[in-house]
């Protein structure tokens, strides 16, 4: 089987964030960036589906230069092929033209599957790779805990996360998109061997020329969701910071919930 | 009124009735009607959906739309979005609301795609940005809020974030029911079946005092501190997501949207930053303390105390504040 998996490089969840300038985005400039967390269990998931069943893992990932070491990271951890969507005409897009770039480079591989995360850790709008399977005209699941390839690849069975502890089990046809949910594996880290053979790797950077695009479709101009600004959530009643050494604090705190709140 | 708006409500069935979220999302679809002077329109589908169907005639709306097909029967993508697409596209809405469910994130990003639509999700709340309807929802893992707009031309989808909208203010009234027109609808997934996660040994729902731990305790090593502080309080451990997807506690301890809801006496959130299928899992305690670096986490926002520090110095001295008050 031969699989794309769809990346996104994104700020390290425990990053210290700050509102930019403008107020329209988050501060990037002293951020460490990683791959997105349901990301690294969708590559883990391929990586074992193809040692399972044979064939390779191509990583496909759109972003800015930064977002090339997710690239190499994957390449480390055992795909054999990288492409990065980099040219500027691609980036700033919402969900829908994003995919609509992805569509067009995953095209170009000859791919049976293609697996990504559920939802970016950092826009979160959850809806790229459905969009994806919609130009690929393949079906999609959401939210995957579990994938089992059967029958030759011809179909695949599939365990999906439904609320509250129970999951959903059942069949698609294959090719198919499925977007994996974290936790439904352990993901590998990196070996050094790999990261050695990582550098040997191909990653290729098509243009939109390349890949049959109008700059039009792609991109914050191919976008008809836009981000007006972004603030910290405030509820108007926030809760009351208890100041101090930790010691004078975890002391006040008692006190607190003993004659306040008659908790303890 | 020549080109007055249409908005539609597309609801989801729970056992023959409204799943609660579709109820929110009536409430935020009449909201925004009333803010656009809009009509609001619902849209149930089913194979059989009488019973549902009567009790959303009962709503204020403007009409209900009655989508019923044996293949809708058990939910899939391909089936719902066979029946939705086309008949999007021939009502031309101006707005398409879904509750945010699990469910609906299977196939409205799909169904946006199908219809020619634009999709917002996780939407918390509509807002006025001078003069523009302007749309709020979480970002960063629920670390900031953003608001967006919607450009271009054609339908706009948004699905609407739990308890975002009280299904309480869902206005009352009375709506004529009449058939969607259906094509051809085919399931795009043969249904196996379902399997509870991690079995059901541990029932967090009805303990009093719950020590949650979140990513911020940093390795399974340091789980220590978080047990003694539960001891000492006589209170069960729970956790937020990536805790249970790293192994550092089972899943049946998971607190959230894919895991238990509690509503204790006192919530403890050690290290959590409050994501919202997080919030939504523990927002009915009655007191909530959290203790977070983050001056700026989320979780302070549906707490009652919180302490910005540590935890790894907060929660020893936590536990001997606590020894001692006891006695």
């Amino acid at each position: 089987m031969r699989i794309a998996v769809c990346i996104k490089q994104v700020p390290d969840t425990e990053a210290r964030l700050r509102v930019a300038k403008d107020g329209r985005w988050i501060e990037e400039d002293d951020l460490r960036f990683v791959i997105n967390e349901s990301d690294e269990y969708a590559l883990e998931e391929a990586l074992r589906i193809t040692e399972a069943h044979g064939g390779d893992v191509v990583a496909v990932c759109l972003g800015p230069d930064r977002a090339k070491e997710a690239l190499r990271k994957a390449l480390a951890l055992g795909c054999a092929e990288a492409v990065h969507l980099v040219d500027d005409a691609y980036q700033g897009g919402d969900a829908a033209a994003t995919a609509t770039a992805l569509a067009a480079a995953v095209r170009t591989l000859e791919a049976d599957l293609v697996l990504s995360g559920s939802q970016s850790d950092d826009v979160g709008y959850g809806s790229t790779a459905s969009l994806l399977a919609g130009h690929l005209g393949w079906p999609h699941a959401w939210l995957v805990m579990g994938v089992e390839i059967e029958d030759g690849a011809s179909s695949t069975k599939v365990t999906r996360e439904m609320e509250s502890g129970t999951n959903e089990i059942f069949r698609m046809q294959l090719p198919a998109v499925i977007e994996v949910q974290a936790g439904i594996n352990h993901p590998r880290y990196a070996s050094l061997k790999g990261i050695m053979k990582a550098k040997r790797k191909p990653l290729a950077t098509p243009s939109p020329a390349d890949l049959g695009l109008e700059s039009a479709a792609i991109g914050a101009a191919g976008s008809r969701i836009e981000i007006v600004d972004v603030s910290f959530p405030s509820s108007g009643d926030e809760a009351e910071i208890i100041e101090g050494d930790a010691e004078a604090a975890a002391r006040s705190l008692v006190e607190k919930l003993q004659k306040e709140a008659r908790v303890l | 009124m020549a080109d007055a708006k249409t908005i539609w409500i597309v609801l989801q069935l729970r056992e023959g009735g409204l799943h609660r979220m579709s109820r929110e999302a009536i409430a935020a679809g009449q909201a925004l009607a009333a803010r656009l002077g809009a009509r609001a329109e619902a849209v149930v589908l089913g194979a059989e959906v009488g019973d549902a169907a009567a009790e959303v005639a009962g709503f204020d709306l403007d009409a209900v739309h009655v989508a019923e097909h044996a293949a809708l029967g058990a939910y899939t993508p391909g089936a719902y979005v066979g029946a939705l697409a086309p008949a999007i596209r021939s009502a031309a809405p101006d707005f398409v609301v879904f509750p945010h469910t699990y469910q609906s994130v299977d196939y409205v990003a799909r169904l946006a795609y199908e219809a020619g639509a634009a999709y917002v999700p996780e939407v918390v709340s509509f807002e006025d940005g001078e003069g523009e309807l302007l749309f709020r929802r979480p970002v960063l893992g629920g670390k900031l809020q953003a608001r967006v707009r919607v450009g271009g031309e054609g339908v706009a989808f948004l699905s609407v974030q739990s308890g975002a909208f009280s299904g309480d203010d869902a206005r009352a009234g009375s709506a004529e029911t009449r058939p969607l027109e259906l094509g051809e609808i085919t399931a795009d997934r043969e249904i196996l079946g379902t399997e509870t996660v991690g079995g059901d040994q541990v029932d967090l729902s009805k303990a009093d005092v719950v020590v949650a731990v979140g990513r911020g305790i940093g390795k399974p090593e340091n789980m220590p501190i978080v047990e003694e502080l539960a001891a000492t309080l006589g209170a069960d451990i729970g956790a937020s997501r990536p805790v249970i997807d790293n192994g550092w506690l089972p899943r049946d301890r998971q607190i959230g949207s894919s895991g238990q809801t509690v509503a204790p006496k006192l919530y403890l959130a050690i290290g959590i930053s409050g994501a919202i299928q997080h919030l939504v899992g523990m927002k009915g305690s009655s007191t909530v303390v959290s203790i977070n670096k983050d001056a700026n986490a989320p979780i302070f926002t549906v707490s009652d105390y919180g302490i910005v520090g540590d935890l790894h110095e907060i929660v020893p001295a936590l536990t001997a504040a606590i020894a001692d008050a006891k006695g």
